[in-house]
C-alpha cells in the first residue's frame, strides 16, 4: 500500500517550539509547586526528546532536576493487529521508582487517545504514581476516549484524512511541525 | 513511524530457515523483553485472550516452564499436553492432535517431538502459529537464540567470535541450531568430540571440526558445552562416563590455557563431573544460570512475534 503524502502548511517553527516547551515547563513547575516529586515520562519516540527538553527548560529555570523515563507502549496497544507495518518492541527505560511520585507523561501528538491510554496501563503497571498528567506538543482533536491533556503546546483543528507531523532535531534533523494531508 | 516488516513468519522451525536480519530482529525485541523480566510485575497484555499449547511428546522440564512462564508474562493463557496423559497413547496422530488443537481454537503450539521435521509437519498442515521447542536431532531454535542472546550480551556482538561447541555433536539439535545461528551472524564456529560422535558433513554446515579439546578452547571466546545424552545411547557405544571427562570434561586446568574471559555455556541439564567438573560450572565465567533467565525473554519475544505475523496475515487475506 502506497499512499501520497502532501505537505499542507508548517504550523510551528524552531523558535515556536522551544516556546510552547518553555511555557509547558512554567505550567508544571506551577502547577505542582517545583520539581520535588515530579518525574517526567516520554512515549516513545518523539515524546522522550520532548521530556528531555522539557527537563533542560526547567532546569534553566529553577536549577533543578527533574528525572526523565521513556515508555514504551507496544506490548500494551489495542490496535496492533490493524497496522500493516511492524511495530518494534523498544525498551521501557525508567530509572526510578514512579510510586507516589507525580508523573507527567509527554507525546508529540494527541489524537485518538488510544496511546495514552494505552501508557496509562503500562504506567500503572510500573508502581502507583501519586498524580499522572498529561503534556503534548500539539492536540490534533478527534479524540475517541475520555482523556485530556493537563499542558498544550498548541491546538491544531485537523480533519481525519490530514496527520500531523512533529519533526525534532535529535532524530528528523530540524524542529518543525506540519500539516499532512493523505492523498489515499 | 512505520517501521518494515522485518519478521513475517507465522512459525519458528529453525534458525536454517531464517536469515541474519530475522535472527537479528529476535534478538532485539528479546533485548525489550527482558526489561520486563525485571519489573515488580513480570507481565504484559501483549496476548491477552491467545491460547498457547505446550505439547510435548518428550520430557521436558526446563524448556516447557520456560515457554510456559514466557506465555504467561504476555497474559496468554496456557496448556499443558504430555503425551503420557493424551490420546495419543490411543494411537492418534500428530497431525490430528495438532488439528483438534486448532479446533479448539488455540492459537500457538508448542511441540517437542522426537522425530525431525515434526514442527514443520505441523506447521504445514495449521494454520495456526507452531513453535518448534526441539525436534529429533534436527533443530532447537530458542535453545540457540538464548544461546546468541547471552553470548551477544556479554561480549556485545556475535560477528567475528570464535564459538567452540563441546559434545555430542551427532545427536544434538542445540548444536545444529547454534551452527545455523551463528554462523549466520558472522562467528566462527568449531565442534569438538569423540570422532563417532561427530555427524558426517557437519563442516558443510560452516563449523571447523576437531577432537583435541584444548584446540577447541585454545582461541575461543566462548565455550558452549552440551550434556553427553547417555540416555541414547542405545547400543552402548559411547564412551565410558570418566573416559569422557578425562578426554573431553572442561576443567579449571583446561580453562586456564584458553582465553581469559573464555564464557562457559551449557543448555542444562548438567552432569558436574562429566561434561565438565563442578567448579568450572560455578566459575565466575559461566553464564548457564543467566542462559535460563535470558530464554524467558527469548520466548516471549519468539511467541508475541510468531502471534503478529499470524494475525496480520489474516488481516491482509480478509
Amino acid at each position: 500500500m502506497f499512499s501520497l503524502m502532501k505537505e499542507k502548511a508548517k504550523v510551528l517553527d524552531k523558535d515556536a517550539i522551544t516556546r510552547a516547551i518553555v511555557r509547558i515547563s512554567h505550567e508544571i513547575l506551577e502547577r505542582n509547586k517545583g520539581t520535588e516529586s515530579l518525574c517526567l515520562v516520554g512515549i516513545r519516540t518523539r515524546g522522550v526528546y520532548l521530556a528531555n527538553r522539557i527537563a533542560q527548560s526547567i532546569k534553566k529555570i529553577e536549577d533543578k532536576e527533574a528525572a526523565v523515563g521513556s515508555l514504551d507502549i507496544t506490548l500494551y496497544r489495542d490496535d496492533l493487529t490493524l497496522i500493516a507495518s511492524q511495530p518494534v518492541v523498544h525498551k521501557t527505560e525508567i530509572g526510578f521508582d514512579i510510586t507516589d511520585k507525580n508523573v507527567v507523561l509527554v507525546d508529540d501528538v494527541l489524537y485518538s487517545g488510544r496511546t495514552i491510554r494505552a501508557a496509562l496501563d503500562a504506567l500503572i503497571d510500573l508502581g502507583r504514581p501519586k498524580s499522572i498528567q498529561l503534556a503534548v506538543l500539539i492536540d490534533r482533536g478527534h479524540r475517541e476516549l475520555p482523556i485530556r491533556p493537563d499542558y498544550i503546546g498548541k491546538n491544531i483543528p485537523t480533519a481525519k484524512n490530514e496527520t500531523v507531523e512533529v519533526r525534532l532535531t535529535e532524530i528528523d534533523g530540524q524542529d518543525e511541525v506540519a500539516i499532512v494531508e493523505k492523498n489515499e | 513511524m512505520s517501521e518494515a516488516v522485518i519478521w513475517n513468519k507465522k512459525d519458528l522451525l529453525g534458525l536454517e530457515y531464517l536469515t541474519r536480519e530475522e535472527i537479528e530482529f529476535v534478538l532485539n525485541t528479546a533485548d525489550s523483553f527482558k526489561e520486563v523480566t525485571t519489573r515488580e510485575i513480570k507481565k504484559v497484555p501483549a496476548l491477552r485472550g491467545k491460547t498457547v499449547v505446550n505439547l510435548f511428546y518428550e520430557p521436558s522440564t526446563r524448556t516447557r516452564i520456560s515457554f510456559e512462564l514466557a506465555a504467561k508474562r504476555l497474559s496468554a493463557d496456557v496448556i499443558n499436553i504430555s503425551t503420557e496423559t493424551s490420546s495419543v497413547k490411543k494411537g492418534e496422530t500428530l497431525i490430528d492432535t495438532g488439528k483438534n488443537i486448532e479446533a479448539l481454537k488455540a492459537d500457538i503450539i508448542v511441540i517437542r517431538h522426537s522425530y525431525s521435521g515434526a514442527a514443520m509437519m505441523l506447521a504445514k498442515s495449521l494454520g495456526i502459529s507452531v513453535v518448534n521447542a526441539g525436534d529429533g536431532w534436527h533443530e532447537h531454535p530458542t535453545q540457540a537464540l538464548l544461546d546468541i542472546f547471552t553470548l551477544r550480551e556479554k561480549l556485545g556482538r556475535i560477528e567475528g567470535l570464535n564459538v567452540s561447541i563441546v559434545g555430542d555433536i551427532a545427536h544434538s539439535r542445540v548444536a545444529r541450531s547454534n551452527i545455523w545461528g551463528l554462523t549466520k551472524l558472522g562467528a566462527k564456529v568449531t565442534v569438538c568430540a569423540p570422532k563417532m560422535l561427530i555427524p558426517p558433513g557437519i563442516e558443510e554446515m560452516g563449523a571447523a571440526v576437531t577432537s583435541n579439546i584444548d584446540e577447541a578452547l585454545k582461541n575461543a571466546d566462548a565455550v558452549n558445552v552440551l550434556r553427553m545424552q547417555f540416555e541414547r545411547d542405545e547400543q552402548n557405544a559411547f564412551p565410558k562416563q570418566m573416559e569422557y571427562f578425562k578426554k573431553f570434561g572442561i576443567t579449571e586446568e583446561r580453562l586456564a590455557k584458553a582465553k581469559k574471559n573464555i564464557i562457559v555455556m551449557h543448555p542444562g541439564p548438567i552432569n558436574r563431573g562429566i561434561e565438565m567438573s563442578s567448579e568450572v560450572a560455578d566459575c565466575p565465567q559461566s553464564v548457564i544460570l543467566e542462559q535460563v533467565t535470558n530464554g524467558i525473554a527469548v520466548r516471549m519475544a519468539v511467541l508475541f512475534l510468531v502471534s503478529q505475523a499470524h494475525d496480520r496475515k489474516n488481516e491482509n487475506t480478509d
